[in-house]
């Protein structure tokens, strides 16, 4: 089938490009960018909320858009095909939810170390008991020490730009490991957003397998980073020098990854009111809610900033640090019961003592703008409206 | 001229029972506001929705963008459309007014008093205002079907807010009824006959709908806010 492709890099397609805007879901979104991504193989494996991305992907491989697509058994075995298949030289995309990615989590934390390039979607629902379908995030929490970069979209236009960019991220020869894109169930997937969206017949140049710091694997080839040289075949000592190897080398990668989120999206943290007494910080739909926070103070005249982090991995602990350097307060919403992103904010800086660990909300509940605005009023010695329970 | 406190954001809990049309009002709500060039977003609440049991849709309603999403668990608009949410608590927040905030406005589609002294306590103390009027017996007058009681609802908040027009109405009523495809004047020629009888139809269906949304607009006129009552109870 001929598409008429166009094939452009990325930073033009992402800050060149003209742009016309859609008013769509942000699962759509998600399966738009991948549209543009000239992905060449896609595996799913259904779970809710997921499960509209990966359906609308499998639309566009019907299109022509996407040269595979199948569906797996479970995670476990989608995550193992998808390293699979990008040893093998292909560009891949898959996506999951909540226990879906805990399932496939023993392939996924093994990504990094192997350079298997690709992008993941995460789609976040609640993995701890009650069972719920609803978006709390704590799942981000297991994936923080795995060392793929992680991005946090705040909303549908944040989800199609993170996805389009980490295409690209994610086959930077210094960088050459997983990114994934998480957004919050429900609230982002399902619900539509305005997104200024690039022409489809544009696409993402496709991949240059020579030129990546692994080589690519065939019949003759085999994997450049496991049996052949098994540590486990060897002596402890050499266990352990290669493990250290590989770790280190996998975290400098992450880290370079860093100077590509500022080419493509703009930096790590977008900042708002820099120097006010407050200051909010928050990822993914929690930035929604603290942006629409943040506009409520400066209608009431209050001294109160924001700060959006873009990236969780790797962390902007330099920006972070001058973000909130002259702040008073710190407040952290998050939507999951351990808070951590809170954890990486006081991590960050010298004065943790200053961070609200809160407000939260459990089991995908709305996170309500009121609740933000109590802990400005109280950071800032203000009487506030009692909210009824 | 009733009108309660202009804001420029209003945050909406509708609450009522499956096959009345609440998740449609929220829809069309939120066409009214794009009409008007207003924001609006609308979250529908997942979960089981079936006919007569409990189901919620929240709408915010505003002159700038929103940025937040949600069901919206502190409303400055509550709506419920069946006595029964609050008389049987046939509803996801219990009490109706779970979360209500100050100066706010209530409107309840009701036949008969459904406050107890209760709540007549906990809205006085919030300054709320609870508009009740029977929306099921002004639908069955005005359209003959029950089913254009969320139309009456719509029409009784869009006219005490006054955030949009009537024109505003009508085209995202239209759009709701006869989809975006029909309202260009040249295509209808080219209809099929039966295309075109379920077409006038659904004109009908328009028209009578757009009756009661205007006769909601004349009842909400009629209403003073500003007075002391927290009960304005309107005869249909």
């Amino acid at each position: 089938m001929s598409l008429n492709k166009t094939y452009k890099d990325m930073d033009y397609l992402l800050n060149e490009a003209p742009r016309e805007q859609h008013f769509i879901t942000g699962a759509q979104a998600m399966a738009e960018a991948v549209k543009r991504a000239s992905v060449d193989m896609a595996i799913a494996y259904p779970i809710t909320p997921q499960s509209e991305v990966m359906h609308l992907v499998g639309d566009i491989y019907a299109q022509g858009h996407i040269k595979e697509y199948y569906r797996a058994e479970e995670e476990l075995g989608t995550m193992s095909a998808i390293a699979g298949a990008a040893r093998a030289g292909v560009r891949v995309f898959t996506a999951t939810s909540g226990p879906g990615l805990l399932r496939g989590l023993e392939a996924i934390v093994s990504w990094p170390g192997h350079r298997v390039p690709c992008v993941l979607g995460v789609l976040t629902r609640v993995i701890n008991a009650p069972l719920s379908i609803q978006p709390d995030n704590i799942e981000m929490a297991y994936l923080m020490h795995s060392g793929i970069v992680m991005l946090h979209a705040e909303n549908q236009q944040d989800t199609f730009d993170f996805t389009l960019a980490a295409f690209a991220i994610t086959e930077k020869v210094d960088v050459y490991i997983p990114v994934s894109v998480a957004t919050e169930g429900f609230f982002v997937t399902h619900a539509k957003g305005y997104v200024d969206m690039m022409s489809e017949e544009l696409a993402f140049t496709e991949p240059d397998p020579y030129h990546a710091p692994v080589p690519v694997m065939d019949n003759e080839v085999p994997p450049a980073r496991i049996q052949r040289d098994a540590p486990v075949q060897k002596s402890n000592f050499m266990s352990y020098l290669i493990h250290s190897v590989w770790q280190q080398e996998v975290w400098d990668s992450n880290r370079r990854a860093m100077k590509y989120i500022y080419q493509y999206l703009g930096g790590p943290v977008e900042v708002l009111n820099p120097g006010a007494d407050v200051m909010l910080v928050a990822s993914g739909c929690a930035a929604a809610q603290a942006r629409e926070a943040h506009r409520y103070a400066q209608e009431e005249g209050l001294s109160v900033g924001f700060v959006k982090v873009r990236s969780i991995r790797p962390w902007p602990t330099d920006e972070i640090r001058d973000a909130l350097k002259d702040a008073k307060t710190v407040i952290v919403p998050e939507h999951n019961i351990i808070g951590w992103l809170c954890k990486e904010v006081k991590a960050s800086i010298p004065n943790s003592g200053i961070v609200v660990e809160g407000p939260r909300v459990y089991g995908g509940m709305t996170l309500p703008v009121e609740l933000i605005m109590t802990e400005i009023y109280d950071a800032l010695g203000m009487e506030s409206e009692i909210l009824q329970a | 001229m009733a009108s309660i406190a202009k804001r420029k954001r209003y945050n909406m809990r509708i609450s009522g029972l499956g096959g009345q049309g609440v998740v449609t009002t929220a829809h069309i709500l939120g066409s009214c506001m794009d009409n008007a060039g207003k924001y609006a977003s609308l979250v529908p609440f997942f979960g089981s929705e079936k006919r007569m049991a409990p189901v919620e849709a929240y709408v915010r309603a505003s002159s700038e963008p929103i940025y937040e999403v949600g069901e919206v668990v502190y409303p400055d608009i509550i709506m419920i459309y069946h006595s029964q949410v609050v008389t049987h608590g046939k509803s996801y927040t219990m009490p109706f007014y779970t979360g209500l905030k100050k100066d706010s406005l209530v409107i309840i589609n009701t036949s008969v008093n459904v406050l107890e002294e209760e709540d007549i306590q906990v809205l006085t103390k919030l300054n709320a205002k609870v508009v009740q009027f029977d929306a099921t017996e002004l639908a069955l007058k005005i359209a003959g079907t029950e089913l254009a009681t969320n139309m009456a609802m719509m029409g009784m908040v869009l006219g005490l807010t006054q955030l949009v027009t009537e024109d505003n109405i009508e085209k995202a009523v239209r759009e709701r009824f006869l989809g975006t495809s029909f309202v260009t004047s040249g295509g209808t020629a080219s209809l099929d006959s039966a295309i075109e009888k379920k077409f006038k139809k659904k004109e009908e269906l328009l028209a009578k709908n757009m009756e009661v949304i205007n006769k909601t607009f004349e009842l909400a006129d009629s209403i003073d806010l500003t007075s002391d009552d927290l009960v304005i109870d309107l005869a249909v």
